[in-house]
């Protein structure tokens, strides 16, 4: 590994304040998304605002940007991982069926068993 | 000796780690990866015995159908302790942060590994965690399983679940901490000429090892935070009266659990890997495949784990695809097995203590593995699932596999760590108590599994007793088993023969340098001008003189 690889890279700290800016003014739109009824979009745009946050905070906080090649490497590995486990795990949710054989939406699963309490 | 008159007195050396310094502070501040490791095997031997007494208490009790000695509760109590002392106490951490912490960096010839006071970190965190688990061992212990299966774990269990959840996920750390290490100290810390295809296969398994710890040991941390955050504060996850999904509980659970499982048997592989051509004194067979099989039983084994749901309200669709993904696991394993045998085709092969430990292994990971394949089927799955036949299954695999390469490689290296040799003919004796204890404890439980006794029960139909009577007999027979090897290995520690440098011999690194090595390890940095396992172009092993005289070299202290 070369000595260039090892120097930290000096971030000015305007990047830094236009980031929090960003990820604040991301927070007041999850927020009023909150009060908006998109049906079933509910959940998308408030995971797609959360993972367009995280990747600021991994790409600018934590340096992945000016990380070497072999970081990145690692991150995009975890987040393969992650792929996996919730992939993996959805092709139960999305493939499962109630007592009578009769396929459900995914969006049921935690409504069924309430409803079957009562 | 049959060679005494011709070798030289060997003596200690001078120096070494353990006379370096001395003192309680010079042990509990060491950043020397020998001696962290030393510290490990401390605390991982005391939660063996922790968990064996647990075990023992199960056997007993179950001596008879209707169990004279505990109370159902207590039972329940009982077996789950064992498991979470024995898991997560003992197997995970017992040849990674032991032997790996011990071999690693003399393996690879380096001075340490890449961040030494990590590694002193790790085991304080895995101290705190332990602490925090045994306090909940003694304030009532625990009845949820080793699996705290939700909603026992979150809602009904009146047993001491939090503090062993914290417990747990403190140590899950030192997992992540100990893995970190290895990986980053084998990717820059190897000696001049140590290229990736003649770093040792013990090497190799514990990379692949580190990737599941690193990859996994997250996912259980947050698991058992948020199993931890529904019972303590109501928080819907996994309980359905607050719309949670059990199942999402043990899908999380289980993509740690499964794989911790090639955490616990990776290991054991790579020291198997070692044992075998040094014994049949041959060259490995297919050594890039059985590096690639270690890679490829991490990957593929993150890839399974919902074959332990099958039987839960998961899809069938979802339950065919880990089946299948289960039966591609055997691939990996058996080209290892395969490839074990074939460096034993031909070998000259000497039955010292550790191979027998090796042999071990072979015919029960072989056992335990085929009988997984019974378990990973949709079809035999429903009859024999959560009965004592997967208890003898995981006990095969786990014991069988995993705790005979463990003490199969202390063996082995227990000249290197203390500069002593063990009494060879007591050894080879209680590796023979061992193996048949193990047998006969563990082998009359696949009958009873296949009988249909369900496991986790404190009282069973009397026609089962003879096979449950058979499993308490090989128990106290595998304790002392057990015990032989923890007392022997002590007093050889301090007053065994004087090992020598060498005494197998060995080929890998750390047999160049002198037992116990320097705090350094190395006087100077070594360099790899031979092939692994190579026995044929090695003068410095002098073998080409036992050879010339015909004279089989002495081993142990025979």
């Amino acid at each position: 590994m070369s000595e260039q690889e090892h120097s930290e890279h000096i971030v000015p700290p305007a990047t830094y304040l236009a980031i929090i800016l960003t990820l604040l003014f991301l927070t007041g739109t999850t927020i009023w998304a909150a009060f908006v009824n998109l049906g079933r979009f509910n959940i998308v745009v408030a995971l797609a605002i959360a993972t367009l946050k995280a990747t600021l905070v991994v790409l600018f906080f934590m340096h992945a940007k000016y990380s070497p090649k072999r970081t990145k490497l690692i991150i995009l590995a975890g987040i393969f991982w992650l792929a996996l486990l919730l992939g993996m795990t959805l092709s139960d949710y999305i493939t499962r069926v109630d007592y009578r054989g009769v396929r459900f939406p995914i969006s049921q699963v935690s409504q069924q068993l309430p409803a079957q309490r009562g | 000796m049959s060679t005494a008159a011709a070798a030289p007195v060997k003596t200690m050396p001078e120096h070494h780690y353990l006379n370096a310094t001395y003192g309680i502070r010079s042990w509990l501040l060491t950043v020397d990866h020998k001696r962290i490791a030393l510290l490990y095997l401390a605390s991982v031997t005391f939660f063996f015995f922790i968990g064996g007494f647990f075990a023992m208490m199960i056997r007993l009790h179950l001596l008879t159908p209707s169990g004279y000695l505990l109370s159902a509760d207590t039972y329940n109590r009982m077996f789950t302790m064992h498991g979470v002392a024995m898991i997560f106490f003992f197997l995970i951490p017992s040849i990674p942060a032991v032997l790996g912490n011990f071999l690693i960096p003399l393996m690879i010839g380096a001075k340490d590994l890449a961040f030494p006071k990590i590694n002193l970190l790790s085991w304080y965190v895995y101290v705190v965690g332990g602490a925090f688990t045994l306090y909940s061992m003694v304030s009532g212990g625990l009845d949820t399983g080793w699996t705290f299966y939700t909603p026992l774990s979150t809602v009904y269990s009146n047993s001491a679940v939090a503090p062993a959840v914290v417990g747990i996920f403190i140590t899950g750390f030192s997992s992540i901490l100990t893995g970190l290490n290895f990986l980053v100290t084998i990717h820059t810390m190897r000696a001049p000429g140590m290229t990736w295809f003649r770093l040792p296969m013990f090497v190799w398994a514990h990379y692949a090892t580190s990737i599941v710890m690193i990859l996994g040991t997250p996912v259980i941390a947050i698991t058992l935070a948020l199993a931890g955050m529904e019972r303590l504060f109501g928080l819907g996850f996994f309980n359905p009266a607050m719309g949670g999904d059990p199942i999402l509980f043990q899908h999380l659970f289980w993509f740690y659990s499964h794989p911790a499982v090639y955490i616990m048997i990776l290991p054991a592989m790579g020291v198997i890997s070692e044992l075998i051509p040094t014994f049949a004194r041959k060259q490995l067979f297919g050594y890039h495949f059985v590096a690639a099989a270690s890679l490829a039983i991490a990957v593929i084994g993150f890839l399974v784990w919902t074959h332990h749901m099958f039987l839960t309200g998961q899809s069938t669709y979802a339950a065919l695809v880990f089946s299948f993904l289960t039966f591609l696991v055997a691939i990996p394993s058996a080209v290892k097995t395969f490839n074990w045998v074939a460096t034993l085709y031909g070998g000259s092969i000497s039955f010292d203590t550790p191979m027998l430990y090796a042999f071990g292994f072979l015919g029960l990971f072989l056992i335990g593995g085929l009988t997984g394949l019974f378990l990973g089927c949709l079809g035999t799955d429903i009859h024999i699932h959560d009965t004592y036949f997967v208890v003898a299954h995981f006990h095969y695999i786990m014991v069988g596999g995993a705790i005979m390469g463990y003490l199969g490689g202390l063996h082995f290296w227990w000249p290197k760590m203390t500069g002593r040799m063990y009494p060879e003919w007591l050894a080879r004796i209680s590796a023979l108590i061992l193996f048949v204890g193990f047998n006969l404890t563990f082998f009359p439980q696949f009958l009873l599994g296949y009988l249909g006794m369900p496991r986790r029960y404190h009282v069973y139909p009397p026609e089962f007793q003879v096979y449950n009577v058979m499993s308490t007999a090989g128990a106290s027979i595998l304790a002392i088993g057990y015990l032989l090897p923890m007392i022997y290995l002590t007093w050889a520690a301090f007053c065994g023969k004087v090992a020598g440098d060498n005494p197998w011999p060995a080929t890998g690194l750390e047999w160049k340098t002198q037992s116990p090595p320097l705090t350094e390890n190395f006087e100077v940095t070594p360099v790899v001008t031979w092939e692994p396992y190579d026995f044929h172009n090695r003068p410095d092993l002098g073998l080409d003189a036992v050879a010339a005289n015909g004279v089989v070299p002495a081993h142990g202290d025979d």
